[in-house]
């Protein structure tokens, strides 16, 4: 058996002005075991801003991260890249 | 258990501790005021029991906290939901179950609590030469006017966190706003 794992993923976001680029980081990453966040904020508004978030781990949750987005009043636009690996499970090799 | 941690990021996400900040300050002058304006009366009535003078404070600092609790909560809830509909309209999505309409909730309580609080605190503490005397405690000087030094030197108080948190100088700050206490004061005395 194998198991699909996500590892990368590029998103196009619009979020509130607040809470801001880097609290908006810390906060999206809360609930993940081990991810790396990167983002790039590509257009500022009277309210809102546009980001480019860039999150790479070995086995992301997506469902988490599109809700803790969500609950930070944004919302996800697109998503423009994605990256996944397929990582054998322990049965396999017995 | 209260997530003090939360509360910290709703303010910021709302810009509110400046609105908490401001009203602390505008309605804490006012309680002092209030109540300088208040003793003043009973001095210039030729002077009344302690206990009275007492009541009548903290009656006052209650009625002025009751007031800034209501007026501010009302106000500032109308003003929250004002801006989350706009930031709904911005975002194109429904903000409930966000951190701002959290924040558009749980705000206007904090920022009630804060105006409303400044008043009757100022109040207890105005009151307290008042109430050690009707308790028997013997004080060097007059119980109101004690009162009214009190109430004076929470102005100059008021007055050096404003400077403090303007940058200038916390004792010029201080003394500005007791000249204005002390003016008061002086137009008070011809009651």
């Amino acid at each position: 058996m194998s198991q699909l794992q996500l590892q990368r993923l590029v998103l196009d976001v619009l979020k509130p002005r607040q809470p801001n680029a880097l609290e908006f980081s810390k906060r999206v990453l809360q609930g993940q075991s081990q991810c790396r966040i990167r983002l790039k904020v590509t257009e500022v508004d009277d309210k809102t801003e546009t980001l480019l978030l860039e999150l790479s781990g070995d086995n992301l949750d997506y469902d988490t991260l599109e809700g803790m987005i969500s609950t930070l009043g944004g919302s996800v636009h697109s998503i423009d890249e994605v990256e996944v690996a397929v990582a054998a499970s322990e049965t396999q090799g017995q | 258990m209260f997530d003090w941690r939360e509360l910290s990021l709703l303010l910021r996400l709302s810009g509110s501790a400046a609105i908490a900040r401001r009203y602390f300050v505008t309605n804490g002058f006012d309680g002092a005021l209030a109540l300088v304006g208040l003793c003043m009366g009973f001095y210039a009535a030729g002077g009344v029991a302690p206990a009275i003078a007492a009541k009548a404070c903290l009656g006052t600092g209650l009625a002025l906290g009751i007031s800034g609790i209501s007026s501010t909560y009302i106000s500032e809830k109308a003003e929250r939901r004002k801006a989350l509909r706009e930031l709904a309209q911005a975002m194109l999505k429904d903000m409930e179950n966000t951190t701002h309409s959290r924040a558009a909730r749980l705000v206007p309580v904090v920022i009630a609590a804060v105006s409303g609080l400044a008043p009757l605190c100022i109040a207890i503490m105005v009151s307290s030469p008042l109430l050690l005397v009707a308790g028997g405690v013997a004080l060097p000087v007059d119980a109101l006017w004690a009162a009214i030094g009190v109430a004076l030197f929470i102005v100059f108080l008021l007055g050096t966190f404003l400077g403090h948190l303007s940058g200038m100088l916390w004792l010029w700050s201080g003394v500005q706003t007791l000249l204005v206490a002390l003016a008061s004061l002086f137009l008070l005395s011809f009651l």
